[in-house]
Formats: C-alpha cells, sequence, structure tokens
C-alpha cells in the first residue's frame, strides 16, 4: 500500500531526527539525558526609563554587575534601540553607556542578565577602608555624640554596636537623638546609619542589590550595609539587623554611589522584573561554556525570554498528553467527551493539584448538571442555552472561590484555572447524553474523561518527561513519528476484546 | 476478572475491529464529499426517488421555529406520521405518532402526548439537540410505515428494521433489529433490542442475539426467531446494492422496513456503520469483505455480484 509505505517513510524519518538530535545534544554537546540536580536561574530585567529634555544630548549610564558572592553571570542582553551602545571599563567596573544626539518622547531602555549561584560563599575580604567622618552642623554633631555615647554603653563590641544602632533607627518610639538626626538629614534612615557609622570610625558602606522574588516586576532596588568589626566584613540589614548575606540577594554592587546616571533626561527610574527557573545543573554549564559555539543552542527554547520559556515549558508536555489520548482512544478504545477536552482538564489540573482538581471538576460538572436539567424545561435554542450555562458556570467558580477564600480553603481558588467554555460544553454533553442514553452514558464518558485527564496529568507531571520535553523539544518530532503510525494502527482496541469477548464461544 | 477475548481468537474470527474499519474501509472507500447524501436525510430521499427506490412519503419539511405552530395544524390531516430530524444519528429523535384520541397524539408505546410536546419536541430537534455535532438542524414528517404484519410478532412497540451491510455493491452482511420491553421500543442492540442474524443466500435467520448472549424467541412476544424467514429477500438485497451505486459509498449500511403494501422501503444509510451486526450473526466482517472484493473484482454486474454473494455467503444450504 503506497499511503502505508509513505506514512513509514515519514514516520521513520521523524523519529530518527529527534533521535539523532537529542543524542547529538546529549553525547556531543553534553546535555543531560535525565532530570539529575537543577540550579535555580534567574532571569533579571533592568528597566530604565526616563523623560529626555527638549533638544539636549542623551547619556544613560549603568553601573553593571559583578560576579560577587558567589554568582556566577550566565548571559547579557542590551536593547538599545536608536541609541549609540557601549559598555566600557571604568575604575575596575563594568559601565553600560547609552547615547543619542536627541529625543522627543520618554523612552525606556533594557539590560538583562541571567544568573545562578552555584555556592554562596560570603563576599570577599577587603581590607578595612579609611573612614572620612562627615561634615555636620554643630547640633548635629552633638546629637550624634549623644547617641554614640548611649549605644557604646549598651553595647559589646562593635558587631552589637551596629545591630543596636539599626534596631535603634527601626524602632517606633526613638531615642530624641535619633529622631532628630533623621528629621534634619532628611534621607533614608539608611544614610543616617552610614553617618553614624562613619562618626564613630567604623569602615562602613552599602551593598546594593536586588531581593529575588520569582515572577516579580517593578522591584527596585535595595542596600544592605556592610562594616568592619575590626576583624572582619560583616553585612547587615538595615531593616531587620540580620547579619550575613541573605539567600535571595542578588549583589549588583559593594559600595555606595549610583547606578544610574542620567544626563539630558529627567524623572529617571530604575527597575527590575524577575523570573526564576529551575534548569538542570549540567545544562547550565554546557549554556555557559558554549552559548555562543553552537548555532543549535543558539537556536534552543532556551535562547527566548524566560517568561516564554515558561509557556514553552506547558506548551511542549501537551503533544505528550495528545499521545495519551491517541493510546487511550486507538488502543484501549475509551470513551471520552470530547475528544481533547482531557487534555485541557489535565492543564488545569496542573495548577490546582490531582486531588482538588478532581474534586473541584466534580462538583463544578455535578452542580452544573443539576441547574442545567433546570434550563432543560425551559425549552430555550441551543445557542442561548449553553450561554446560560457558560454564565451559570462563572457564578459558581466565583461562589466557589469566595467560599473557600473566607474558610480560608486557599487551594480551591485555583478553580479559576478551569477553562469555563470547556466545562460548559462538558456540562451540555453530558446533559444531553443523560436525557438520551441515561445515567450509564455520562459515567462512562465522564469516567473515561477523567481517566484520560489524570492519566495526561500524571505522565506531565512525571520529572523525566518534564526534562526531556524542555531540554529535547526535538523529540516531540518522534512523538509525531508514533502518534502518525498509532493513526494508521488496524488491530483491535482492548475494549473491543471485552466487547466481542462471547463471539469465541460457539 | 473480566473475560476479555484473545486477539488472536478475534483475528481467527474475522472481526472487524473500529479501527481497521475506519482506516481500511470507511477511509478509503468512503470518499468524504459523499457524506452529505447519507448524513442528509432528505438529499437521500431526494436521490433515492430520481433511481426509483422506495422511501417513506415525505408529509412535511420544517425549517424555522415560526413554522411550527402552523406544521401541528398541517398534520391534523394525518392520522399517523413519524417526525425524524433531517440530520440525525444513531436514531436519536424518532418520534412516532400511531394515532390520536381527540386531541392528543398516541406515540408507539402507547402513551399520549397533548400538541404542546409534539412541537417542543420539533423546535429541539430544529435547536440541534439529536443531530450530528449538535448543529442546527429541519425537521421531517413523514408517513409511518405500516410494517408487515409476519413481523409483527418479532418486534416489541417498534418497528423492526433490517440492516445490510454492502461492500462495493456486494451485500455482506445482515440483519434484523427487534426491539424489546428491555430496549424502550428502539432497534439499539446495546440498549437490550434482539439483533437476529440473517442469512444472506435465504434471508432466514442464523442466530438471535441480545445483550451479547444466544437467545431463541422474543423475550416479550416469545416468538421462535429460527422460524423466521424475511419476506422479499430478493428486493432487499437488490434495493441493498442499489444504495451503493447511487451514493457512491463503497461502504454502506442500508436500513430498510417492510412496508404491509409497499414491501421493502429504504429508511436510511449510514457511512459509518456499526460493528454490532457481527454480534448479531456471531461471525466476523473481515474475511466476507475480502471475498466481496475479489467479487468485486470480478464482475461490474449489478445482479452477478448478489448472484455471488449468495452463493459464497450462504449459510443455510
Amino acid at each position: 500500500m503506497a499511503s502505508r509505505n509513505q506514512i513509514a517513510l515519514i514516520a521513520g524519518t521523524l523519529f530518527l531526527l529527534g533521535v539523532g538530535l537529542t543524542l547529538y545534544k546529549a553525547f556531543s554537546l553534553g546535555f543531560p539525558l535525565l532530570p539529575g540536580e537543577y540550579r535555580e536561574v534567574w532571569t533579571i530585567e533592568s528597566k530604565i526609563s526616563f523623560t529626555p529634555r527638549k533638544d539636549q544630548p542623551i547619556q544613560v549610564d549603568l553601573k553593571l554587575p559583578e560576579p560577587l558572592a558567589g554568582w556566577v553571570l550566565l548571559e547579557e542582553h542590551f536593547a538599545s534601540s536608536g541609541f549609540g551602545f557601549t559598555v566600557a571599563d571604568e575604575n575596575d567596573t563594568r559601565e553600560a553607556r547609552w547615547t543619542r544626539q536627541s529625543l522627543d518622547h520618554s523612552t525606556t531602555l533594557y539590560y538583562k542578565l541571567q544568573a545562578y549561584r552555584p555556592s554562596s560563599p560570603e563576599l570577599d575580604d577587603m581590607p578595612p577602608t579609611p573612614v572620612k567622618k562627615p561634615l555636620l552642623e554643630n547640633d548635629q554633631a552633638a546629637a550624634m555624640e549623644r547617641l554614640i555615647a548611649l549605644l557604646h554603653e549598651q553595647s559589646a563590641d562593635t558587631d552589637t554596636f551596629v545591630a543596636l544602632l539599626v534596631t535603634e533607627f527601626n524602632k517606633d518610639n526613638q531615642d530624641r537623638d535619633a529622631e532628630f538626626l533623621l528629621g534634619t538629614f532628611e534621607e533614608s534612615p539608611r544614610v543616617v546609619m552610614l553617618a553614624v557609622l562613619a562618626y564613630a570610625g567604623i569602615p562602613a558602606h552599602e551593598i546594593r542589590g536586588i531581593r529575588l522574588e520569582d515572577g516579580r516586576r517593578r522591584q527596585t532596588l535595595s542596600s544592605l550595609i556592610e562594616f568592619h568589626n575590626g576583624e572582619r566584613w560583616v553585612v547587615i540589614d538595615p531593616e531587620t539587623a540580620n547579619t550575613g548575606m541573605p539567600a535571595n540577594f542578588f549583589v549588583w554592587q559593594r559600595g555606595s554611589g549610583a547606578l544610574l546616571a542620567v544626563s539630558g533626561g529627567t524623572d529617571s527610574d530604575l527597575q527590575f522584573a524577575l523570573v526564576s527557573n529551575s534548569l538542570p545543573a549540567k545544562a547550565v554549564i554546557g549554556m555557559e561554556q558554549r552559548a555562543h559555539e553552537y548555532a543549535l543552542l543558539d537556536f534552543s527554547i532556551y535562547a527566548l525570554p524566560v517568561e516564554q520559556q515558561g509557556v514553552f515549558k506547558v506548551l511542549m508536555l501537551i503533544p505528550v498528553a495528545a499521545l495519551v489520548v491517541v493510546v487511550m482512544r486507538l488502543l484501549v478504545g475509551l470513551k471520552t467527551s470530547g475528544t481533547f477536552m482531557p487534555i485541557l482538564i489535565a492543564l488545569a489540573f496542573l495548577q490546582t493539584q490531582l486531588v482538588t482538581g478532581l474534586v473541584l471538576f466534580i462538583t463544578l460538572v455535578g452542580v452544573g448538571l443539576w441547574i442545567r436539567s433546570f434550563l432543560s424545561h425551559m425549552n430555550l435554542l441551543l445557542v442561548s442555552r449553553i450561554s446560560a450555562v457558560i454564565i451559570v458556570v462563572i457564578f459558581m467558580m466565583a461562589t466557589t472561590a469566595i467560599l473557600s477564600y473566607k474558610f480560608g480553603l486557599d487551594r480551591a481558588l485555583t478553580v479559576t484555572f478551569f477553562p469555563t467554555i470547556i466545562l460548559s460544553w462538558t456540562i451540555e454533553r453530558m446533559s444531553i447524553l443523560w436525557e438520551e442514553e441515561g445515567f450509564h452514558e455520562v459515567f462512562l464518558q465522564g469516567g473515561g474523561s477523567l481517566l484520560v485527564a489524570v492519566l495526561s496529568y500524571l505522565v506531565m507531571t512525571n520529572r523525566i518527561v518534564e526534562h526531556l520535553t524542555f531540554n529535547f523539544p526535538e523529540l516531540t518530532l518522534s512523538l509525531l513519528a508514533v502518534i502518525l503510525v498509532l493513526g494508521k494502527y488496524t488491530g483491535y482496541r482492548l475494549s473491543e476484546l471485552y466487547r466481542f469477548r462471547d463471539l469465541g464461544k460457539q | 476478572m473480566i473475560k476479555l477475548i484473545s486477539p488472536r481468537r478475534l483475528e481467527e474470527l474475522g472481526i472487524l475491529g473500529m479501527n481497521r474499519r475506519y482506516v481500511v474501509f470507511i477511509g478509503k472507500y468512503n470518499p468524504r464529499r459523499n457524506y452529505r447524501l447519507v448524513d442528509d436525510k432528505l438529499l437521500t430521499k431526494k436521490a433515492a426517488l430520481e433511481n426509483n427506490i422506495p422511501v417513506p412519503e415525505l408529509y412535511a419539511v420544517i425549517e424555522a421555529q415560526h413554522q411550527i405552530a402552523r406544521a401541528t395544524a398541517a398534520l391534523a390531516e394525518h392520522e399517523a406520521f413519524v417526525i425524524k430530524p433531517v440530520q440525525g444519528s444513531g436514531g436519536k429523535g424518532i418520534l412516532v405518532i400511531t394515532g390520536r384520541e381527540g386531541d392528543q397524539f398516541r406515540k408507539s408505546s402507547g402513551t399520549l402526548i397533548s400538541a404542546e410536546e409534539v412541537r417542543r419536541h420539533l423546535s429541539n430537534t430544529l435547536a440541534g439537540l439529536y443531530s450530528l455535532g449538535g448543529r442546527n438542524d429541519r425537521a421531517m414528517v413523514e408517513a409511518m410505515i405500516q410494517f408487515d404484519p409476519y413481523l409483527e410478532k418479532y418486534s416489541y412497540e417498534g418497528v423492526p428494521d433490517i440492516r445490510v451491510i454492502a461492500f462495493k455493491g456486494v451485500p455482506v452482511m445482515a440483519m434484523i433489529r427487534c426491539a424489546t420491553h428491555a430496549s424502550d421500543g428502539k432497534a439499539n442492540l446495546h440498549q437490550g433490542a434482539v439483533g437476529v442474524g440473517i442469512d444472506i443466500a435465504t434471508g432466514k435467520s442464523v442466530r438471535a442475539v441480545q445483550h451479547g448472549h444466544l437467545v431463541t424467541t422474543h423475550p416479550d412476544t416469545g416468538a421462535n426467531f429460527d422460524e423466521l424467514q424475511i419476506p422479499y429477500w430478493d428486493r432487499i438485497l437488490d434495493l441493498g446494492s442499489r444504495c451503493v451505486e447511487m451514493t457512491g459509498l463503497g461502504y454502506l449500511g442500508v436500513d430498510i422496513v417492510l412496508d404491509k403494501v409497499r414491501g421493502p422501503v429504504l429508511l436510511e444509510l449510514n457511512a459509518r456503520p456499526g460493528l454490532a451486526i457481527q454480534v448479531a450473526n456471531m461471525a466476523g466482517l473481515r474475511h466476507r469483505l475480502a471475498i466481496a472484493e475479489k467479487i468485486a473484482a470480478e464482475t461490474d454486474d449489478h445482479h452477478k455480484k448478489i448472484a455471488l454473494a449468495r452463493q459464497y455467503f450462504g449459510v443455510h444450504a
């Protein structure tokens, strides 16, 4: 048969292509075939926005982060449409510089980097820096002396002195002198604290960086204070007085001074969008070493912005779920309501978790069927009937969300991840099925759909499947080949071995 | 433990499975463009009339909601009639009215319903409740078949219909579906109707099956299936083969009823006929389909095909 050979040829080619590329990546480029150890890779997108002054040349300088405290920078991208762009080395720090003759509208510049932290050592030691006493008004100097004397009295060493200082400035009812200093400096407590430390002769400076929160947008710069206690440098949080480098802190710059300088513009602002992504450790190292050596890696999903990577992570799982549906229908012969409805339900389960998802789904469809039976008596035209069901479904989702929130069942809030239209159609189909074929058939098809959905969910959440589909998207070609071949399967379904079970008995 | 039959045994019996039916027969021999003629019962009826194939008389077609009120009034002149969705599937949405009682209509089961209920049924039909894929549909009103009294004792509250599977113009397998009390007057085997396999050569019954088990008598009427001999068998085979020629569908299910006066009448056609006919005959389709393929290759003559089919597929000598 010509079409059979054709399919065999196409499927064979696709299969070999997928497996071949996978093996090449695995053995030649060192991508791990099995998940192994995962690394948390952060993508930090810095957004510089400002309003330019009319007819003035613009220069934007951004100090770039240095790999400090164990952080490794993987990739950097600069977006600079219409701007001249250079990266310059100035006094040992790198600076990105955007320049332009003039600009008549406010604009945004982007700098994106990917970073991960294989180990978390302390910051490198360095000799204590010379202390420069701040210039103060007489009353300020007097207040500072009194405050320092008070703190000295209560503390045993430099460490406790600084801790007390930070606590003092974060208290609700502050010492009169601290309150006075804050009032006259007209600066953030951090700056005042640094001034007090300088006045007391303790070497100290700021550490600028970003508190990492996954999915966070519009994050702004944060600061820590680092001081020298006579033996070594100590990091302290100027708000909580906790010492040591926080785990979720990306160090941008060690030392005071502005990160961003914009000349020829006003209202400049620096914000960060953050996404974290778990990647296999070996792949991260591979990226680090060879990101620019191999075109293939440049065209992998890793080349995308991390938000899109997240989308593809889910998208690449759908073919696997489709394979589950194909196998369950063509080989097993399960009846489902709507061919790919189980996949959509399984995708919702990914958000809600399995048990919550099942309970929510069965509740929604059950109550939906009950309400739908009232609609049935009203003798409505089909389109308005389904529209009515959609509205009922949305109300049920809202009710579930509100009730669960009131009762503190946060899990059930994920009810919103169920696709409304699909739920409505499911309810409609089940309802008609009930009227025509009876409950037995509803149970059979509903059960079949749920079983396929649960199986798809289990496959999609499997660590190895997740790892393979994301890191080796070319395997989807092999999957396509399998699906093509199954489309030509002419053997019996498992259900038929049951259906025709009595035929052999004559 | 659920009892299953081994795939090898099914293979030996030549049972046709769903996958093979789609890939090998429906996909290959039934071109998509010819489906319309089969799925739309009005088109089927029109084509049948052009080909001199007898069909039930058409009383009315209702296409829009606003026609419903007038239509029910117009139906007053007919004592008995059948309402069907034009694109219905699997016998859904068929309402059989056998007579009147004052203002009320009597269903085939004997229950009386009001004109309002008939109108609601028409409205649901137009909304697509009973149709393929839930599409908007039309309703057609046909004459009720006065079925042959000979078959009366083999069916409970319903019209027994004869299904013939024809492949490339060769009748391959046949059965008659007899409604029972359990099947609620419907001729669906999985709802408990009795399927009686019919010998292609003679029109006599081969065996009768209900719920997958052999039976000898009708559970409600007590009629003995062994004595069943379908009348007008020559004409039924001829009709089945002609439908293949009419539709251009190589693999076709033909549903036929026997009218008291007119003999075999075409009820509907099916481009994806089910596999239950194998259960009713306790035999597989595959060997027969292979033979039919040979017969069709040997001759193009309509009568020769039927003659050869009767020769090869005969069970009763």
